[in-house]
């Protein structure tokens, strides 16, 4: 990570603990992932141990060691999308990127993670790409969006 | 509105006056809150709900398209952002309000949509029929003929929206149009003429208890936080909606952001805090953003920071982002995560009302219960404790998903039953399937049998049915969801949330887990005296979840065993299908079911082979097909994919 910005996200803070989730967060914004040299720094800037920041950083789900891919896929396992068939989505998903939740693509253009809530229980299943949501996932809606990002990350297209 | 008044701001404020709280709005107030109402009266304005609900199912693109088509051809029509009227079946849902009539709402507005309603509506004035939904009650503008209220539709009919009152009617981007609708008077009122022993006792005697869960009552949270002796109190708001299956507290962040900002100002008032806190879930990326402008536009108002309304009164408030941990719902979690630490509970006593937040005393409340608030204050404690049941006043949220025809937001009194919620609000259930039960209160509720469909809700009557009131999720499941599976994935749930502190709730929740697993295992993979570990577990279920109710230390894991329990105890046939007879009657637990091809109709048409996964179905084209079991994973693909219903489902294992 660009050591300015991360100087300039610590700046921003007084160096106590209770801003320890809130850097954490930026951080991540900023790289989409804790790099150890991050969380170095940020542990001698709030004079904390190592070893006490990657406990704070492993217990919540939101934060991740690894980069994502260029589309992060989140599924939504939540109850309702379960009772209307995720783990279908789920098992679609896994077979046609190859990869498991947690994991990014050895191309480096899909990251899947499984979520327990979208919030966005009464259009299940659900799974968001980027942020953006798609609503009622089956596995041939999976299909028709996975074929759409992949030719416009071909195009070198950003967006879908 | 076409022009805003220069004087808005003051007269919009001179209502909330010490003088001005005392009297009915009247004057240039009333005038100006009519105009904002109607966003002005000259011009047609279109109202497109865009929560996260409304945008996923593309309300979007409605919107972009909208911005595109007005200004080449109705110029002077204006578009507006709502919120969530509660209908997420229905979306994107739009309305549509010409200059004096009332505003009527239409569903499934689709971006391809757009143009043909317009034309009809704006150009033609005529409403097409296939997508009405109804129009708005409002009494200073013309109805239109032969449209149904939107509230005597059976969607909203057996509703009574007290909390949820303002979503996707007004703005929530605009607090003029907030105050406008009578918001922060409340909050005035409890500055001006309330001391905050008051307000503490006035909350009591309302009945109103935590709408978060546990059903605590408020008034009496509040007082102990008002007699501990502090330099410094905080006010914190439990937005860190985990449960899945959830989602009231999202949709009226996104809907109506101030109603919570006056309803955490009138509680931090209440027991004496100058600084509250919002503890809001990231993912919820709309509501920190509703948020963060509601925030900036109270305090631009003189509502939130030093001296508010100049009764002396400060208060700041700060959003913080919760990092994704189910049991920082938990109030003593939450505060140890709001210190920059893991969020793992701490013994109680000490309640965080004596020592919380950097040991200070501290009050949580999750964020229906300070939406009820405002009402309550404005219209006194009568008037809230005249609707629900003895021990449960007031109304309940719920958020109704799963398989039910209208998944959305709802509003009911307490005691409300659940065949009007499942049936008359929600529309039963869809495809002619037979409803089977309804999940409430999440991870750490329970299943309800079709049978107790006419239990009145309230807290009591939901613990004796072994569920809990939780934070108001009700996920309706039909004759296809098997209950097992079910248990299954929510154990799988509080096994990946369980903070780890106490063993009873880390390692028996995980050892409950692998009984399930065991029982919804094929024989195929059983060696040894697996069979025997089996019945012999089975016999211990009821144990262990009973030691982990009454031997963890939060709320996490007391509730953990709920769902076994629950659907052992009304769900026990399920179980023992699944134990001795090696079947799931609802054909999902994908080891015990089995797919054949039946011969005598299949067509050879080879979809069914082209589309399953795992190459386990073979045959010569215009010939029956075969599915090999050895290779077939129950995905139930084939099934859905073949038009000749030639794919029937077996029960029983494959024998190997």
């Amino acid at each position: 990570m660009n050591n300015d910005k991360l100087e300039e996200i610590l700046n921003r803070y007084p160096p106590s603990r209770e801003h320890l989730i809130a850097i954490l967060q930026e951080v991540q914004e900023a790289e989409g992932f804790l790099s150890r040299e991050a969380i170095v720094r940020i542990a001698a800037r709030l004079k904390l141990a190592t070893g006490k920041i990657y406990g704070v950083a492993t217990f919540y789900n939101q934060f991740r060691f690894q980069s994502s891919g260029k589309y992060h896929i989140q599924l939504c396992r939540g109850t309702a999308c379960h009772v209307k068939g995720s783990s279908a989505a789920l098992d679609c998903l896994e077979r046609e990127l190859g990869i498991h939740p947690g994991e990014t693509s050895a191309d480096g253009l899909f990251s899947l993670e499984v979520t327990p809530c979208l919030g966005a229980c009464g259009l299940a299943p659900v799974m968001s790409v980027n942020g953006e949501i798609h609503s009622c996932v089956d596995e041939i809606k999976i299909k028709t969006i996975l074929t759409a990002l992949r030719s416009s990350a071909a195009a070198g297209g950003d967006e879908l | 509105m076409n022009s805003i008044p220069l004087d808005l701001k003051q007269v919009l404020l001179s209502v909330l006056t010490h003088d001005g709280i005392k009297q009915e709005v009247t004057g240039k107030a009333r005038e100006y809150a009519e105009l904002l109402k109607h966003r002005g009266t000259a011009h047609p304005v279109i109202r497109v709900g865009a929560a996260t609900c409304g945008l996923s199912a593309g309300a979007g693109k409605t919107l972009a398209k909208l911005r595109e088509l007005l200004p080449k051809t109705f110029p002077d029509a204006e578009v507006v952002e709502t919120g969530c009227i509660g209908l997420c079946a229905e979306e994107p849902i739009a309305d549509l309000q010409l200059p004096g009539r009332t505003r009527v709402v239409f569903r499934k507005v689709t971006a391809d949509k757009v143009e043909a309603l317009l034309d009809s509506v704006l150009k033609k004035q005529e409403l097409p029929a296939d997508s009405l939904l109804g129009q708005i009650r409002d009494d200073t503008a013309l109805p239109w003929e032969k449209v149904p209220f939107l509230n005597d539709i059976p969607f909203f009919r057996k509703q009574t929206r007290r909390v949820l009152c303002n979503c996707g009617i007004l703005d929530p981007g605009s607090i003029e149009e907030y105050l406008a609708y009578g918001g922060y008077r409340a909050f005035a009122r409890s500055l001006h003429t309330m001391t905050p022993l008051e307000i503490c006792d006035e909350v009591e005697r309302s009945g109103l208890r935590g709408r978060g869960g546990a059903g605590f009552p408020t008034g009496t949270k509040w007082k102990t936080a008002l007699s501990q002796p502090s330099d410094q109190k905080y006010m914190i708001c439990n937005a860190d909606e985990g449960d899945p299956g959830a989602f009231m507290d999202r949709a009226l962040m996104e809907s109506d952001p101030h109603r919570l900002i006056e309803g955490l100002a009138i509680a931090a008032y209440a027991i004496g805090a100058s600084r509250a806190y919002i503890y809001v879930r990231a993912e919820y990326k709309l509501a920190i953003r509703r948020l963060t402008d509601a925030l900036a536009q109270a305090r631009a108002y003189g509502l939130l920071g030093e001296n508010i309304l100049d009764s002396g009164f400060d208060l700041k408030i700060l959003l913080k982002k919760g990092a994704g941990a189910f049991v920082c719902g938990e109030e003593t979690a939450l505060i140890n995560s709001m210190e920059g630490k893991r969020g793992t509970p701490r013994p109680r006593p000490p309640y965080p009302a004596v020592k919380g937040l950097f040991g200070k005393p501290s009050v949580i409340n999750n964020v229906e219960t300070l939406a009820n608030l405002p009402g309550l204050i404005l219209n006194g404690d009568e008037w809230f404790r005249s609707i629900g049941t003895e021990g449960s006043r007031g109304t309940k949220v719920f958020a109704l998903s799963g398989k039910i025809v209208n998944t959305g937001l709802i509003e009911v009194k307490m005691g409300t039953t659940l065949r009007d919620i499942i049936f008359d609000i929600g529309g039963g259930v869809p495809n002619r399937k037979k409803f089977k039960a309804v999940q409430i209160g999440g991870p750490s509720g329970g299943c309800i049998p079709a049978e107790l469909l006419d239990l009145p809700i309230d807290y009591e009557t939901l613990r004796d049915a072994g569920a809990i009131m939780g934070s108001g999720g009700l996920v309706a499941m039909d004759e296809t969801t098997c209950m097992v599976d079910m248990t299954k994935f929510f154990l799988d749930f509080v096994q990946n949330e369980s903070c780890g502190k106490c063993i009873p709730c880390r390692e028996g929740t995980r050892h409950l887990r692998e009984i399930l697993e065991q029982i919804t295992h094929g024989r195929k993979q059983e060696s040894g005296n697996d069979a025997l570990i089996r019945f012999k577990s089975v016999i211990e279920l009821r144990n262990l979840a009973q030691v982990i109710k009454e031997t963890s230390l939060c709320g996490l894991g007391q509730t953990a065993p709920n769902p076994v329990l629950s659907t052992l105890r009304w769900f026990r046939d399920e179980y023992e299908a699944h134990i001795f007879e090696r079947r799931c009657p609802a054909g999902v637990c994908r080891e015990l079911i089995r797919y054949e091809i039946a011969e005598d109709r299949c067509r050879g048409c080879t979809v069914c082979a082209t589309q399953c996964p795992a190459k386990a179905i073979t045959g010569t084209p215009r010939h029956p097909y075969r599915i090999d079991g050895s290779l077939c994973t129950g995905c139930g693909r084939c099934r859905k994919v073949c038009k000749f219903n030639a794919v029937v489902l077996t029960q029983g294992e494959d024998r190997v």
